[in-house]
């Protein structure tokens, strides 16, 4: 196979991103074991590697994983019914839109999270004050992807319903909502990202909760593999709800 | 001749107060009162919502009031400058963030720009590291400040580290989105002109993305701050963060609340800066 063959095969770009990975990871073990970087600043990734038995059983990460997931399928629950009633209402009313789009747009824009010790001030030091945390995180993204979904609907779909005489309730509920669903899954899967990103560093920042206490925990014990090994498991778990959320996106939005 | 003006509404049917703007003043209205309402009721614990008159206390004095001794001693050998003076410690605070903030958007759009054209301008490479970027830009980035830590220190430079890096993954994905989107006719009028590769992204490339290049900065911006700023909230002696975390751990509700109001008019400001001068408003008019 020549050259320009193997880099035009289809699976060689996968192979090559994930083996320069490898080889920086190789690199950095080497540059550590000949003494160019220091181990006690940058743990050997065979260090990591065999941390990871040990954060799994004996820092009971599943169990974390649960109470984060928990916290996070809460808090999602939240933005979701929240979020979208939120829309809806701002679409119903017009006026109400007019005054307060803009607000809501600002506070997306907002660094929300910043308000954690308010919130440890008003709740305590607790679940509640991670899922509020992931719940205020979320909920404008929902809001005005639910809006926007719902001003989308074609006119065409609209006069259908019109021409059928549906009532109020019937046009949205037959022919507004199913439309607007997809947008309004887009703008769900964006505030359960936001959630999901607060949640950690939330349980991060006040040493509480699940998998970003866990982080917490083990830097606080200078356990340099382990919270390396924890890094990653977050990572790993990141990159998972994302790519379950996106596959969900594509399921209801077929045609794109 | 004929003249044509602007088509105006006729003073007598203006209204005195647009609708909008009324709902407006009223929601505000009717949030005010609710707080002045719930701070008088006690309904939560004492000084969870102190007044209003409390906080708008906190945040004059905040501003205004001098508490912090500074010492400027710049020798220009022309002149020497030898300022003492006292300022009010918010600025001092918001110095260090600022400078922390600055230099991770610029560590971070930089490193960003480049990684972005490279993957952007070549289908391998793209194909290659975009997965990676794409997909580890929605984690959490704060759970890096433990490892921060242990390379830059536990002073300004591990703050910078959290910024550049929050900023980094909005900047490239936008600029590998951008590049992939250049019209392929300005590419070919470059290399028909033999633009060298400088001359091609300072030419050609750069100026074809600026839209998404400034779209990706705005985006950067916002996640460069939540990252400094939470990163001052867990370990640091300096910053808007740390005077937050302070106002926690001392139970001062009004100057914390007059904090918040700060910050969040900042982010705010600086988000629709970077929008109304980066020309994003120009697309959505468009």
């Amino acid at each position: 196979m020549s050259t320009l063959a193997i880099t035009r095969a289809r699976w060689f770009p996968a192979v090559l991103g994930i083996g320069s990975f490898a080889a920086a990871i190789l690199v950095v073990e080497l540059l550590i074991r000949v003494g160019l970087i220091n181990r006690f600043i940058v743990p050997m990734p065979s260090e990591i590697l065999r941390a990871f038995p040990r954060v799994i059983v004996e820092e009971h990460v599943l169990w974390r994983f649960l109470v984060t997931a928990a916290e996070a399928f809460s808090a999602s629950i939240l933005v979701t019914v929240f979020g979208v009633a939120g829309g809806v209402l701002l679409y119903q009313f017009r006026l109400l839109r007019a005054a307060t789009e803009t607000w809501v747009a600002a506070v997306a824009a907002a660094p929300l999270v910043l308000i954690y010790p308010l919130y440890l001030v008003i709740f305590g030091r607790n679940a509640t004050t991670i899922v509020m945390m992931g719940f205020t995180a979320g909920l404008a993204p929902v809001i005005l992807k639910t809006l926007e979904g719902l001003a989308g609907t074609r006119r065409v779909l609209i006069n259908v319903g019109r021409s059928f005489n549906l009532t109020h309730s019937q046009q949205f509920w037959k022919i507004l909502f199913p439309a607007a669903l997809p947008t309004i899954f887009v703008g769900t899967r964006l505030g359960l990202i936001f959630a999901l990103i607060n949640i950690v560093g939330v349980e991060f920042l006040i040493n509480f909760g699940g998998l970003g206490q866990l982080i917490n925990e083990l830097a606080e014990r200078y356990d340099l593999p382990g919270t390396y090994a924890a890094i990653t498991f977050v990572i790993l778990v990141s990159i998972c709800v994302f790519l379950l959320t996106e596959r969900l996106e594509r399921w209801l939005r077929p045609v794109d | 001749m004929a003249e044509t003006g602007r088509l105006t509404i006729p003073a007598a049917s203006r209204p005195w107060l647009w609708p909008v703007t009324a709902l407006r003043i009223a929601i505000i209205t009717a949030v005010l009162v609710a707080w002045e309402a719930l701070a008088a009721s006690g309904l939560l614990y004492r000084d969870v919502v102190p007044s209003l008159a409390a906080i708008g206390k906190a945040l004059f004095n905040l501003l205004t009031v001098p508490d912090m001794p500074v010492h400027i001693d710049l020798d220009l050998r022309v002149v020497h400058i030898d300022w003492r003076l006292t300022i009010p410690a918010i600025y001092w605070h918001l110095y260090s963030t600022f400078y922390e903030i600055a230099v991770g958007m610029v560590i971070g759009c930089l490193s960003g720009l480049v990684v972005g054209i490279a993957i952007g301008g070549s289908r391998l490479l793209r194909r290659a590291y975009e997965p990676l970027i794409y997909y580890l830009g929605p984690c959490p980035k704060i759970i890096f400040f433990p490892v921060m830590i242990m390379w830059f220190g536990v002073g300004p430079g591990s703050k910078i580290a959290m910024g550049a890096i929050s900023c980094f993954f909005p900047v490239a994905l936008n600029a590998a989105g951008g590049m992939r989107e250049i019209d392929q006719v300005l590419i070919r009028v470059g290399r028909s002109f033999r633009a060298n590769t400088w001359q091609m992204v300072t030419k050609i490339y750069l100026p074809a993305m600026r839209h998404p290049i400034i779209n990706g900065v705005r985006l950067g911006l916002g996640v460069c701050l939540i990252g400094t700023l939470l990163a001052e909230t867990k370990l640091s002696n300096r910053g808007v963060g740390f005077l937050v975390i302070q106002a926690y751990s001392l139970f001062n509700m009004p100057l914390m609340y007059a904090l918040l109001i700060v910050l969040f008019v900042i982010a705010i400001g600086a988000n629709a800066l970077i929008g109304r001068f980066g020309g994003l408003d120009d697309i959505k008019s468009r």
